[in-house]
């Protein structure tokens, strides 16, 4: 009888020490719901500076676009405003993150955390790259849906080394990216939808899943 | 029964080597910190675990140098991950015929 309840023991220990040795358990939901707010603040600053005028635009011609807007301008608005939606955003992630891995008593700095980042940054990288360089070529209006897709992919490759439910949260992202290319001139709407509202919903139901 | 006892491999009855090899066959290559991190046990007790798994080439060790501080890594062989496998067959045949 011992050895059958030892060995049942020792499979339950393997199997917990191989998940718990490979993914990082640790990501917040108040992480994915603060910054799903902040990316509705950023999306509604963007509407303000120009969402109302891409609706005007003849998208058959896009020489009228940069005729009618000083493209320079735009995109310096808009990178600004991107960049402090992007740092905020991931300042207040951190934070709520790294304060749930205090409250389990566990190291900041681990062996999971960085291959989960390592494998959810390289694809925002390129992405990131991606985004500025057809911005300065003059296709900004793609900027915003671009943004999700890559963040989609980014999501559902670093799925694989934390909680599998961002597998799902990826592919509604790349999904939204997808429309957002098609209807361009709802673009920031999109981007709306996909970095806050989807966000805000994920991290609700992950922190009445995991945490509470 | 008292077969599949015979048969279970003696390196990995010990629970900390075990444990390592749990971790190592889902891990590519990690470093000797991480390895104690998630073990939970003092550097001495997991160096002399680690000997006993590399004399039996159930792991192969990489030192290298970054920059100037030394980094050790482990990573499980074909030979170790084989026996892993095997392992918990056994253990699982053992638990079923106990059923």
């Amino acid at each position: 009888m011992e050895t059958g309840n030892e060995q049942l023991k020792s499979l339950s220990d393997i199997r917990n020490i191989m998940e718990r040795s490979s993914r990082f358990f640790s990501l917040s939901g108040l992480s994915g719901i603060s910054a799903g707010i902040i990316a509705l603040i950023g999306a509604t600053v963007a509407f303000i500076i120009f969402g109302h005028n891409l609706r005007s635009i003849d998208w058959g011609n896009y020489n009228s676009f940069y005729n009618q807007y000083n493209l320079g301008r735009m995109i310096m608005l808009m990178f600004a405003d991107g960049f402090f939606t992007l740092l905020l955003a991931l300042t207040t992630g951190i934070y709520f993150t790294t304060r749930r891995i205090r409250k389990k008593g566990l190291p900041i700095w681990n062996h999971t955390i960085k291959r989960f980042l390592s494998n959810l940054f390289f694809p925002l990288l390129i992405g990131g790259v991606f985004c500025i360089i057809i911005s300065l070529k003059g296709l900004i209006f793609l900027a915003a849906p671009i943004t999700l897709i890559f963040y989609g992919l980014a999501l559902y490759n670093a799925s694989k080394f934390t909680l599998n439910e961002i597998r799902y949260l990826g592919i509604i992202q790349t999904v939204l990216g997808i429309i957002g290319c098609i209807w361009v001139e709802y673009g920031i709407i999109f981007w709306a939808l996909g970095f806050g509202l989807a966000h805000i919903i994920y991290g609700i139901l992950m922190y009445f899943k995991y945490e509470r | 029964m008292k077969n599949i006892l015979n048969n279970l491999d003696k390196v990995l009855e010990s629970r900390i080597r075990l444990g390592i090899m749990s971790i190592l066959v889902v891990n590519e290559g990690i470093d000797f910190n991480a390895l104690k991190d998630f073990l939970e046990i003092t550097d001495g007790n997991l160096a002399s675990h680690l000997t006993v798994l590399e004399k039996n080439e159930y792991i192969l060790i990489t030192k290298r140098f970054f920059g100037k501080k030394p980094n050790t890594s482990y990573q499980a062989t074909e030979k170790g991950t084989a026996a892993f496998k095997q392992h918990l067959d056994n253990l699982e045949t053992l638990i079923k015929n106990h059923k």
